[in-house]
């Protein structure tokens, strides 16, 4: 018998197995590197800048542009943005849940064929599918048109309905958008869970409302977190969708920040918009994971 | 207790359970018996309302629950799969069907106790399912489903993952519990000895059918057909033929040649052609003609099978019919019966079973 493998540094086969160990890992951390922190740490190198009077950017440790992004115009927008993304979520899992449900108490082969026609939008250019929404949505569009064909119009609504470039066109977007990120992870779970603990509920003398929320919203909320924050965080900072759907009248924070790169070009402001943008997303998420952990141990 | 009056379950063209009826009585361990395939499960799912008949109806307490709902009806059941729900712990578990009800939380908290005291799981109250072994999870699951005091207790081949020493412990066990609880049972399994340990009475299913129903003694003894003799314990069936009435019994031609008397009353009508079961156990065999037997004829041993307990022998006859034949070990070794050995057997008419040709 040999010695244990010693710690020793000295040891030859020690150090190779180190050095083995860090070649695998650096893909990984070249990646980390390259691609999250250099990124982060240049948003938070613009956003305690400042611009000078010509536009350019001056580095120079100052909070202003922190300062700016609590003014209530700003605060406002974010809290707009809160508000149609947890619609957008609340949406999405209303609408979501039943069909991901449907889909998993399918048999195999009907269930794929299910799956594959929730994914495949996703084969055509996410502006086309915008574009195809602002068709049906305008005030002469696919809906219009069919609602005046069935005489709706003038019985039911006096004149056509105006929803492009609302609110509500936004939020239809967004929750076409990002309902299949809903679909999917609800699913998973779905699909896992044994339908004998449903009988098993109903053989105890639980009614189908009891069986849901005692069996299988429970049982089935791993697909339900990861679904909301699949939907919600992407939408919060969402613009292409309130650009096109919304105009220039629906601004959430995703415009905003996108308006302060391309336009006004005040890249120190945006960053500092970009930062605490972020600092909300890792917060929520310390949130949803802390709720998490405190219910797992009861 | 329970009725099921001709009741027809179809799959598509699969005819799961065909045209059943059934009497369970209360306080009784019945037992539905076959292979899968048979129908017992799906009669068990139209019993606690997963299913519904095609056609038929069942009554349960003197209440039609043909097309009650599972959650409304006074009737719980052991899954096989235990369906312990995962999120929960060993108590909350139990108490699910008491929360449901609605009973008053001193009340449940007694309840509860007690089921646990009753499969002997105090101190794991607080245990989730996966943290359980096997055995305690079918514990878990039997409390859960006699906690809500139901009328019928549905057991669906619950011992079917235990291994072979826990299981036969369990046999035992759900026996003394079904007697103390006074709870009617109703047990599905396709494996005889454990219908044979427990049953009250044993129903034997065959292909949607109900092939035979009464206690455990006469279903071995006296089986009807030669699938119940096949399926309960081991059988020789033999094709026997018909040849002429002798007073009280029967001459017939066996398959193979050996001619035997049976009893005249067992013989299926005015058929020419039935099936004779002989349990290997029922066959005598000496060095010296059998006294008392009726049917008597020498015979060479074949085959010798040691199997612990017992011996396995296979013999054949003079004429040509061969018996398997299972004799109890205990004797001396020098008593032993060993192969090519010349040997006479004995067939007592009581023993032999006649059922109709298939």
């Amino acid at each position: 018998m040999q010695a244990l493998p010693s710690v020793n540094l000295e040891n030859p086969h020690a150090r190779r197995a180190r050095a083995g160990a860090w070649l695998l890992i650096a893909p990984l951390v070249i990646w980390l590197g390259l691609f999250v922190v250099a990124p982060l740490g240049i948003l938070v190198a613009y956003s305690l800048a400042s611009t000078g009077e010509l536009g350019q950017v001056e580095f120079a440790l100052n909070f202003d542009n922190y300062v700016r992004v609590f003014d209530p115009i700003y605060l406002k927008i974010f809290g707009r943005s809160i508000a149609y993304a947890a619609l957008t979520t609340v949406l999405c899992l209303v609408i979501g849940y039943p069909v991901a449900w449907y889909i998993a108490r399918q048999r195999p082969v009907v269930r794929n064929r299910l799956l594959l026609l929730v994914m495949i939008p996703f084969w055509t250019s996410f502006l086309i599918r915008t574009y195809a929404w602002i068709a049906i949505l305008r005030s002469e569009g696919l809906l219009n048109a069919t609602l005046s064909a069935s005489g709706a119009i003038p019985a039911i609504f006096p004149e056509p309905l105006a929803l492009l470039y609302t609110p509500t066109a936004v939020v239809i977007g967004l929750v076409y958008a990002y309902l299949p990120f809903m679909i999917l992870p609800i699913y998973g779970s779905a699909e896992k869970l044994d339908h004998a603990l449903v009988e098993a509920a109903h053989d105890l003398g639980a009614g189908p409302l009891r069986v849901f929320r005692e069996v299988i919203i429970p049982l089935t909320r791993p697909g339900i977190a990861a679904g909301m924050l699949l939907v919600f965080v992407p939408a919060i900072g969402m613009f292409a969708i309130t650009d096109l759907m919304g105009g220039a009248r629906v601004s959430m924070i995703g415009n905003v920040i996108h308006n302060q790169f391309t336009k006004a070009l005040n890249y120190p402001f945006g960053a500092a918009l970009g930062v605490v943008f972020t600092l909300l997303f890792v917060l929520s998420y310390a949130l949803l994971q802390w709720r998490g952990r405190r219910r797992d141990r009861g | 207790m329970i009725t099921i009056r001709n009741v027809t379950r179809r799959f598509g063209d699969f005819v799961a359970v065909n045209d059943v009826s059934l009497e369970v009585k209360a306080g009784e361990f019945i037992t539905l018996l076959g292979p899968s395939g048979c129908g017992k499960t799906t009669l068990l799912r139209m019993l606690s309302g997963f299913e519904s008949p095609d056609s038929g109806e069942i009554w349960i307490e003197g209440r039609d629950v043909t097309r009650l709902a599972p959650y409304r009806r006074n009737v719980n059941q052991v899954f096989q799969s235990y369906a312990l729900f995962p999120h929960m712990t060993v108590r909350e578990n139990i108490a699910f069907g008491l929360r449901m009800q609605k009973v008053p939380a001193d009340e449940m908290r007694r309840r509860v106790a007690e089921a646990m005291d009753l499969v002997a799981l105090g101190g794991y109250e607080d245990r989730l399912p996966h943290q359980l072994s096997g055995g305690q999870r079918q514990r878990v699951a039997l409390a859960r489903a006699i906690v809500p005091r139901p009328a019928v207790l549905l057991l669906d081949e619950p011992l079917s993952a235990l291994d072979a020493k826990l299981r036969h412990q369990m046999q035992v066990e759900l026996k003394r519990l079904q007697k103390r609880l006074g709870m009617t049972f109703v047990f599905v399994t396709h494996d005889q000895e454990e219908a044979l340990t427990m049953s009250d009475r044993i129903a034997v299913f065959n292909r949607g059918r109900l092939e035979q129903l009464g206690p455990a003694t006469e279903i071995y003894h006296r089986p009807g057909t030669a699938f119940v003799a096949d399926f309960l314990g081991d059988a020789n069936l033999l094709e026997a033929e018909w040849l002429a009435a002798e007073g009280d019994n029967v001459r017939v031609r066996l398959r193979g040649g050996l001619e035997i008397a049976v009893a005249r009353a067992a013989w299926p009508g005015a058929a020419t052609r039935a099936v004779v079961s002989v349990r290997p156990e029922k066959v005598c065999i000496a060095r010296e003609p059998v006294a008392g037997a009726e049917n008597g004829f020498q015979a060479t041993i074949t085959e010798e099978i040691f199997q612990g307990a017992l011996d396995r022998l296979v013999v054949r006859t003079d004429a040509g019919t061969t018996f398997s034949v299972v004799v109890a070990n205990e004797s001396a070794m020098m008593e032993a019966f060993h192969e090519g050995e010349r040997v006479w057997c004995g067939l007592h008419i009581d023993d032999l079973v006649v059922v109709p040709a298939a």
